[in-house]
């Protein structure tokens, strides 16, 4: 287990590196577009010291200050699947971004969808030593718990203490410097592909970047996209991609479900492209401009020019009505919600005090998915766009870049993962000061 | 609908990728910005400048530049105006300073000039300007003589503060002044000019004040008569014996001296003529017979 943290620990020093400059870039590698934001820390949390502003949900003390997307290339269900192309796509939005910052950045956050992702629930429990939880006790017992067998080439992606439980109290947060006789824990693991990280982390360092920090875009959407309490009293955060659909479930702020459905809004683009026979490119468009889930009287009506350049007259003269665009849309729509819901009843969504569901990322914007998706997932749906962060430009406000936002969240006030923890004293490399100490003072 | 084109590869080149980078890098940036043109301009003076020649022909450059300014007409002073002082005076002044006009204005040190001209003995104050026209004007309050001094060496015109202006030639050349002698006078004529001022009604009988021991002042009349002044208000003094030469016509008289150095009791002592006759004077009063 510790040498599998050793390059998380990396990542974690790399970032605190980056905080010490002042600047990090964020990277979303999505499948249908590259964005990219650079950050300014401030140094100090400066909230907005006003009555009645709570503590901006984490998003004070930094700044956007240049922001670029580009267009993904490469990029396959949410995993690069050829890296020259991925790497030429992120040094396109990365010059961006820091052109419009006007600043070199070295140290980049990034996330991906893809991978596979995999929760994990895993519990663990020790006895205190001393009657006092010290951060050695929460070292130890989070070394305790007992790792599934995860599979060969998977790598852990997120490894979260949710919920502490000190002998007979549960749902505790922190439990340093309470008493008790015994510690249990409960952690939420995220593993994914390997491959998926080495090609990424790769790919950014054919950049000449330094990768400070890796991150799941649905765990991180869900962060920008659902409110606090939502976080609190139990949620879930569906991020309709390009070509995943991400799912983070939370609950006492922490999440505890993640996983992510191989359809996306490119499979919506791919069935008009093949239902109208007409170029990706024209579907995409046709897509964004006449998109919808419900069709109405008026649709049949409305007729689209699907356009083209052949020099047939009659097939560059092709028009489809909006009542056919909807019946090819509606279906895939559909069962990329149905099998949401089917990873949500898998994942014990209906057990949850509340039942929130926000539909945000590129996706979401289809007019009409909402009374759809409450149809399929349930009454309390609603579309969600991220946070408004410092400095971030009208552009970069939609729900598409509601994962990049929660990333700009997650690099200012990353969660505790297992790796932020001291490796416990038993488990240190031999010959360790500490552990001659330990031995003092366990035997005199 | 229009069709919408493929486009062309956004992506920069790696090279100008990196070739961004380092331009963004502030040191790097700077050093572009500020030290390159710095480091250019530097290096480029200092090989033109290596050789003698060349930083000769521009140190001549800039001496004659700057010669070619000051004597522009705008700057150059043609004459000297001297206002207030008399022909002597002013023809000592242009001895003094010795300007050989036309000058530039930069090359004159007005200050030096003006100290030079308050030097001069018959000079009290003076100010000087570059008048407009290329005029040096030179206004000079002269000394007012006073008394003449005569001393050891010779005749001295005083102003009013005891100051020397010229040496005299002759007492007739300044015949209305008042004579003065004796050692430190020169300190003290202002005194001495109030002590002429009272013996005003002596008139010409009053041949001149002498200092006494630098003390005090006697008066000196013609037909070698003597007021002999106390130290302490020797106007008084004077002006008391004047009050009695009227009533008396003491000066008149065959005395010597008259002697006010004791305001109590003033004395005079005559001449041995009239002391004489004074004393037959007596006798016959007296009823004596002559022997």
């Amino acid at each position: 287990m510790i040498e599998l943290y050793e390059s998380q620990r990396a990542m974690r020093n790399m970032r605190r590196a980056a905080m010490q400059r002042g600047v990090v870039a964020i990277l979303d590698v999505g499948s249908s577009k590259i964005g990219c934001l650079v950050l300014r820390f401030d140094g100090a949390d400066r909230g907005i010291e006003v009555e009645g502003v709570g503590p901006m949900a984490g998003q004070a003390g930094f700044r956007v200050i240049g922001a670029a997307t580009t267009r993904s290339r490469g990029v396959r269900f949410g995993e690069i699947q050829s890296m020259q192309e991925t790497e030429r796509a992120i040094r396109t939005a990365v010059q961006a971004a820091q052109k419009m910052a006007n600043i070199r950045v070295d140290h980049v956050i990034a996330c991906f969808s893809g991978g596979a992702p995999r929760s994990y629930g895993l519990a663990g429990a020790i006895d205190l030593e001393g009657h006092v939880v010290t951060e050695q006790d929460v070292s130890r017992v989070l070394s305790a718990c007992d790792v599934p067998e995860y599979g060969e080439g998977r790598e852990v992606l997120h490894a979260q203490p949710v919920n502490f439980a000190l002998d007979h109290r549960s749902g505790l947060g922190d439990p340093r410097g309470q008493m008790g006789m015994r510690l249990a824990t409960d952690m939420h693991m995220l593993t994914v592909d390997a491959a998926a990280i080495q090609n990424l982390a790769h790919c950014v360092k054919r950049c000449d970047l330094e990768l400070a920090g890796v991150a799941s875009s649905s765990y991180v959407s869900g962060i920008s996209a659902m409110v606090e309490d939502e976080q609190e009293l139990g949620g879930a955060c569906i991020d309709l991609g390009g070509g995943t659909t991400g799912i983070s479930i939370f609950m006492k702020k922490h999440m505890i479900y993640a996983d992510s459905v191989k359809m996306g809004g490119d499979h919506v683009t791919g069935d008009i492209s093949m239902g109208l026979g007409v170029p990706t490119a024209t579907a995409e468009r046709i897509k964004t401009f006449y998109g919808g889930v419900v069709a109405t009287g008026m649709d049949d009506r409305e007729m689209i020019q699907t356009g083209g350049d052949t020099g047939d007259w009659e097939h560059d003269r092709r028009t489809v009505s909006r009542a056919e665009l909807i019946g090819i849309m509606r279906p895939r729509v559909e069962e990329i919600l149905e099998e949401v819901r089917a990873r949500l009843d898998a994942a014990g969504f209906e057990h949850l005090p509340s039942q929130q569901i926000v539909l945000t990322g590129g996706g979401s914007q289809i007019p009409g998915l909402d009374g759809l998706a409450s149809r399929i997932l349930g009454q309390q749906v609603r579309l969600g766009r991220p946070l408004r962060v410092h400095g971030l430009p009208q552009s970069a406000t939609g729900p598409g870049f509601a994962s990049a936002v929660g990333l700009c969240l997650f690099a200012a006030h990353p969660q505790d993962e297992w790796w932020d923890f001291e490796i416990p004293v038993d488990r240190y490399p031999a010959r360790s000061l500490r552990r001659a100490v330990k031995w003092f003072k366990d035997n005199w | 609908m229009q069709q919408v084109n493929p486009r062309l590869d956004p992506a920069p080149s790696r090279w100008s990728y990196r070739m961004q980078r380092l331009m963004l890098t502030p040191l790097y940036r700077n050093l572009l910005r500020i030290g390159l043109p710095f480091a250019i301009a530097f290096g480029s003076v200092t090989l033109y400048m290596s050789d003698d020649q060349r930083r000769e022909t521009v140190v001549q450059g800039v001496v004659d530049l700057r010669e070619q300014f000051q004597t522009r007409p705008e700057f150059m002073v043609n004459l000297m105006a001297i206002d207030g002082a008399s022909s002597s005076v002013a023809e000592d002044i242009r001895e003094v300073l010795q300007l050989d006009f036309p000058i530039s204005s930069f090359d004159l040190e007005l200050d030096d000039i003006l100290a030079q001209i308050r030097d001069l003995p018959p000079v009290q104050d003076a100010s000087l300007r570059v008048r407009s026209g290329g005029i040096l004007q030179v206004d000079v309050i002269e000394r007012s003589p006073a008394v003449v001094w005569r001393t050891a060496q010779g005749l001295e015109v005083l102003d009013a503060t005891g100051a020397v202006i010229a040496p005299a030639t002759s007492r007739e050349a300044h015949a209305a002044l008042p004579l003065i002698a004796g050692e430190g006078a020169d300190r003290h004529v202002s005194e001495a000019l109030d002590l002429v001022r009272a013996a005003g009604p002596l008139g010409a009988r009053m041949r001149g004040l002498v200092r006494v021991g630098d003390r005090r002042w006697d008066v000196v009349l013609d037909r070698d008569q003597r007021i002999l002044l106390p130290e302490e208000g020797p106007v008084q003094a004077l002006e008391r014996v004047i009050a009695m030469g009227q009533v008396h016509e003491m000066l008149e008289r065959d005395l010597s001296v008259v002697d006010m150095r004791l305001s109590q009791r003033p004395t005079i002592r005559m001449n041995p003529a009239a002391v004489e006759q004074w004393r037959e004077l007596q006798t016959t009063h007296a009823g004596i017979a002559r022997q």
